[in-house]
Order: structure tokens, then C-alpha cells, then sequence
């Protein structure tokens, strides 16, 4: 099965709440060698006016995971996992991530075009706070091979 | 005398070409573990090299997010506030081989790479040997002139 080009407009689901916590946030850190104390020490994140320590900026991945997962259990997508590779991912920030936000994820589907045997995917994920005020969207690419013969 | 954060950049002390942050990260398969804990991805090409063998691959790769996380990352301490950071792209276009017991060194290089009114261009360089493994890592920052 090719990438079924009709997933763009379709409407998903906002994601279940994700409650960023203090301790996810220092394991990611460490994880990217992230070294500024902004990241791990809460005084520091409040020096610089945050409620709690400010979440890398590729942690916004770990939220936009939960629509990829979203659009990976369609049975009608085309996409499969291990034909799959990641091409490109961009963030825009309204604001850092800090731990304490409650993040809700909205998947859209925006360009589905043929590349080859298989299809570039682009999605996007509108990540928006506790009161649905805008904090990143994040634009992921997914190179998607054709059918192995 | 130390402080633990350097001044706030200021627009008008930085051009274009300026190097502003660099750093050498060394990878071994326990950051990708890591990584791999830390994000949720445990896609096993991260961690088993008779999986990253099946699929074709040269080896045990690190995780593309984890490259992207690292690269960023090197110009927190410069910006002092991850909030001054807008937009970060990045195209995935070689992958990270890391070796088992030799790990994988990735040299990051973070240059203004253009100045506009009200912020700047970060070009980031992430390579590892001879290699570019990020294509057009660019982070779109807000600075005070």
C-alpha cells in the first residue's frame, strides 16, 4: 500500500494531556547534553523569569510523538514504520516548554507528495498549553519508501 | 571573578560570520540509550547492531533527534534563555555511525549567519569525521539591539 494522499485534511484528535514534569525534563537534558543550568536548577530557570526549569527545545518532540503514534495506528495511512525515515523537523516557539505545562498535541496532515516509489509526508503539530494558548508547532518530514518488491 | 551566565548577546555586537559557540560531544551507545529513554523513541537501529545490519545500515546509528538536540543546545549558554529561541530546522542528511566500543565524536559549530532588526540567524555545523550530518541547522533567535 502507497501513502494514501487523502490523510491531508483529515482531522485528528487532540492528544491526551501530557504533564511536563520537573524530572523528565532533567533526564532529557542530560540526555542532549545540555549543560545550562536553566534546564536542571528551578532557581535558575526563575532568575530568568520561568515557574520551573525550561525544557530543551527539541523536547517538544516527546509531545508531537504521541500524534506520529496517532497517525502510525491508522490502518489507512500507507505509512509503515520501517519503510520510514525522518527528512527534516522544524519547531516554532511561541515559548520554551516548562516543566508544570500540561501540553495538549493537534495533528494535521498538510502535503502528502510522491518522491520517488514513496512519498514525502509533511505533519504538522499545533502543541498548546492548559489555557489552548499557542506554545510550538512542530513540522516533521517523514520520507516514506515505496513497497519492497 | 565568575558569573554564571555571560552577558546577554546584543545585536549590535555580533557579524554575520561571527562564530558564537562550539563544542565537541562524544557519543557512545549508552547516549543513545539514554536518549533513547529520555524521548521514547526505541526504534532498536539505535541499540542492536544485528537489527541496524538487517536493514542495511553501516552500523548502530544515534537517533537524528538526539543530533538535533545536542547542536541547539551549544548556543543555550551564549543566549543565556532557550526563550530567545523562535524557529529550529533541520534536515537530516548523514547518519551518526556509532561505534561500540570507539563511540562517535560530533563537532558542532554555531555561526550568525544573517542580522535583521529584531534578531539574528544561528547556522549550525554539526559534523562527524569529514562529514556534515545536519543540512541548513538554522535557529531564528530574538535579540535586543
Amino acid at each position: 500500500m502507497s501513502v494514501n494522499p487523502e490523510l491531508v485534511g483529515r482531522a485528528f484528535p487532540p492528544t491526551a494531556p501530557y504533564l511536563v514534569g520537573r524530572e523528565k525534563v532533567r533526564e532529557f537534558a542530560r540526555a542532549v547534553f545540555a549543560t545550562d543550568p536553566q534546564h536542571t536548577d528551578p532557581d535558575a530557570a526563575r532568575e530568568l523569569g520561568y515557574p520551573d526549569v525550561v525544557a530543551p527545545p527539541t523536547f517538544a518532540m516527546v509531545v508531537q510523538d504521541l500524534t506520529l503514534q496517532q497517525l502510525l495506528a491508522l490502518d489507512d495511512s500507507g505509512i509503515a514504520l520501517e519503510r520510514t525515515v525522518h527528512a527534516e523537523q522544524r519547531f516554532r516557539y511561541t515559548r520554551p516548554i516548562v516543566a508544570g505545562d500540561e501540553l495538549v498535541a493537534q495533528l494535521r496532515i498538510t502535503n502528502v507528495r510522491p518522491f520517488g516509489k514513496g512519498a514525502m509526508v509533511t505533519s504538522e503539530a499545533e502543541i498548546a498549553d492548559s489555557a489552548g494558548a499557542h506554545v510550538v508547532t512542530a513540522t516533521s518530514v517523514l520520507l516514506v519508501g515505496g513497497e519492497v518488491a | 571573578m565568575t558569573t554564571p551566565h555571560p552577558a546577554v548577546p546584543r545585536l549590535s555586537d555580533l557579524a554575520v560570520g561571527e562564530l558564537v559557540a562550539e563544542r565537541t560531544v562524544h557519543l557512545t551507545r549508552e547516549s543513545l540509550v539514554r536518549y533513547a529513554g529520555a524521548s521514547g523513541d526505541f526504534n532498536p537501529i539505535h541499540y542492536r547492531d544485528d537489527v541496524a545490519a538487517d536493514v542495511g545500515l553501516p552500523g548502530v546509528l544515534a537517533h537524528g533527534m538526539l543530533t538535533m538536540g545536542l547542536a541547539v543546545e551549544t548556543i543555550v549558554p551564549w543566549l543565556g534563555d532557550a526563550g530567545r529561541i523562535l524557529e529550529y530546522g533541520v534536515r537530516f542528511t548523514r547518519p551518526v555511525v556509532v561505534d561500540a566500543a570507539n563511540g562517535a565524536d560530533l563537532v558542532v559549530t554555531a555561526r550568525v549567519g544573517a542580522i535583521d532588526d529584531d534578531g539574528a540567524r544561528i547556522d549550525l555545523t554539526t559534523t562527524f569525521g569529514e562529514t556534515a550530518v545536519l543540512g541548513k541547522a538554522q535557529v531564528r533567535v530574538r535579540l535586543d539591539g
